[in-house]
């Protein structure tokens, strides 16, 4: 077996690029309360400050409009609540539930912590509205503009998704919204540190990101709030972060972020067509080496990084275990590989037949992978998909 | 790199040479065929057996399906060699799974499609030899085929006093596999309610 490990799962996570894990250790002893007035307390916010103006930096917003969370999950939760707060629940009276609006339109591929807080939402009495995608990913801008009605509180639509790695047009999508006069989310996680995000040309009130997917420790997220838009603490306490996210800061998660976003920001430049560059030998290596195999998802507007591949009659699960053997990691969209034994929801959305979901496979390329893996990748996979539907009830079949 | 394998030291070895492969299909001639599972779900299996004097002389397999699937299968496919048809009926996915040296618990499910598929294809041994007779009158129905629950179970439940299909989902784990048995599990519960409820 292989000593070195290809990694090739970035969407899922990143591991933690030297230099972060260099201001972490040398911030380690940065023990004081930022809240507090004495001088560890002064110290330890300075350091704090630094992080969130480098953040801002990251999406061309201001330092004040970042607030510190725990990952992204907590930030689509906050925004998201917002719209079922009451003021019983100490929100302030200009939440979105007071001015009698209760629909929430999203879209049917959006991360879990979208979707279940909407199942969640929906028990409280919102309404929320799923657009559907087309067979390319991409929201149907037509639809989406009917979706919308003088019910309409929040619209949430990703910024780019992080199983196929289609780029939605948020900028058009929070155009519409704003002429509506309704507030616009994204979730900015998969996007982060491979495409340019600006707050200020997209427009959006609120836009998450999370700290692990930018080569940054798992534990550490940012909302964006834009300046003057309402907002509603989801998690109550100290008055931390202007009273807007309680709980004592997590120094070495912002300084980490801080260290992580300033990276992104220096090396996306050249990263991201250095990735493009990889991804696209990979998918026109394997189209040409393996038959019977479909690209999902738009190939125009898509992550640099990011290849979602299905292959008929190879069963997820089956795939990937093959490859983790020959010390390759990637992901799949099989219902095997979850609890749930439903495949993904994204590629369902897409149109696909189950049949394809389940052997779908997720390549997602970061800042150590080389040509050299792109080979041996393709070197690999052949053999293992021909060896799976030699054995598959599934593929090259006669009839009988 | 060997890592930390979600599965058995004994499952990664089938999973990684599986034995008993069927090669080629057309040329393989049966004397039982099963064929199970369905591709929404993400698993399908054939099973294929030569039998002589009662005894299974040969299995051969094809699936697709993960990796439980292929290894319980691959397993299966040697313990049931020279059993009678009656012992290889009664082969069941906790047989297999021991031997595998268990399976993770979400994913015991996948390993019930290998002697689902056996079991069809005994049957049809016996159909095509107009033995229908000798099938076995099976006691018991398997409504949940994710995670093996039977009406009889279903019928204890309520016979020991459960109520309600929330708790029997507690109970049995029914229903949180695909979730399709859910109507069925339903009617059932409310036929066996109203017998003994």
């Amino acid at each position: 077996m292989n000593e070195k490990i290809i990694y090739l799962d970035y969407n899922a996570t990143t591991p933690i690029h030297p230099e972060v894990k260099k201001t972490i250790v040398e911030n380690f002893d940065i023990f004081g309360n930022p809240s507090s007035l004495h001088t560890p307390g002064r110290i330890a916010m300075e350091k704090i400050n630094e992080a969130r103006a480098s953040v801002a930096k990251l999406i061309n917003a201001d330092p004040e409009e970042i607030i510190f969370t725990a990952g992204a999950s907590e930030s689509n939760n906050t925004v998201l609540k917002y719209v079922v707060c009451s003021p019983q629940s100490g929100c302030n009276e200009t939440c979105i539930a007071c001015a009698g609006k209760d629909e929430i339109i999203t879209s049917a591929i959006e991360h879990p912590s979208i979707i279940s807080t909407m199942d969640f939402i929906k028990q409280q009495g919102g309404k929320p509205v799923v657009l559907g995608v087309k067979s390319n990913g991409k929201i149907d801008l037509d639809v989406f503009k009917k979706s919308i009605t003088h019910k309409t509180a929040l619209i949430s639509i990703m910024m780019a998704n992080n199983e196929i790695g289609v780029i939605e047009n948020i900028k058009k999508i929070t155009e519409i919204a704003k002429k509506h006069g309704v507030l616009m989310h994204t979730d900015a996680v998969a996007a982060a540190g491979r495409i340019k995000i600006d707050v200020k040309e997209l427009g959006v009130d609120y836009l998450s990101l999370s700290g692990h997917k930018i080569y940054a420790p798992k534990g550490i997220g940012i909302l964006y709030v834009k300046k003057g838009s309402p907002y509603c603490a989801f998690i109550h306490g100290g008055h931390q972060e202007a009273g807007r996210r309680a709980g004592t800061l997590n120094n070495l998660g912002i300084v980490a972020m801080g260290k992580a976003a300033e990276l992104a920001l220096r090396e996306m430049g050249a990263e991201s067509p250095r990735l493009k560059l990889l991804r696209d030998k990979l998918r026109d290596g394997i189209v040409k080496s393996i038959p019977d195999v479909s690209i999902n998802g738009d190939q125009e507007d898509i992550l640099p990084n990011t290849l979602n591949i299905s292959f008929m009659g190879a069963e997820g699960e089956t795939i990937l275990l093959y490859l983790d053997m020959e010390g390759i990691a990637v992901s799949t969209g099989s219902a095997c590989s979850s609890d749930s034994l439903e495949p993904s929801h994204v590629l369902l959305a897409l149109g696909l037949t189950p049949e394809l979901a389940h052997g779908s496979i997720r390549f997602s390329l970061g800042r150590e992978n080389t040509e050299s893996d792109i080979d041996y990748v393709l070197q690999k996979l052949p053999p293992i998909i021909a060896k799976i539907r030699k054995m598959s009830t599934a593929y090259n079949r006669s009839k009988k | 790199m060997s890592g930390n394998w979600l599965y058995s030291e004994k499952v990664k070895e089938h999973f990684m040479n599986p034995r008993n492969v069927l090669d080629d299909e057309d040329k393989y001639e049966s004397d039982g065929r099963g064929e199970v599972g369905s591709m929404a779900c993400g698993d399908q299996m054939l099973v294929v057996l030569k039998i002589k004097d009662n005894i299974v002389t040969d299995c051969k397999w094809k699936t697709y399906g993960c990796a439980s699937a292929i290894a319980s299968t691959s397993m299966m496919s040697e313990m049931v060699v020279g059993m009678t048809l009656k012992e290889a009926y009664r082969i069941k996915p906790d047989d297999i799974v021991k031997k595998l040296g268990g399976l993770p618990e979400h994913k015991v499910h996948c390993s019930v499609l290998g002697d689902m598929a056996l079991r069809a294809a005994i049957e049809d041994y016996y159909r095509r030899n107009g033995l229908e007779s000798e099938i076995e009158i099976i006691e018991a129905k398997v409504i949940c085929s994710c995670k093996n629950v039977t009406d009889k179970d279903i019928e204890n439940f309520v016979k020991t006093g459960g109520k309600g299909f929330e708790e029997l989902q507690k109970k049995t784990s029914l229903g949180t596999g695909c979730g399709k048995c859910i109507k069925e599990a339903k009617e059932l519960l409310h036929g066996y309610e109203h017998l003994y409820g």
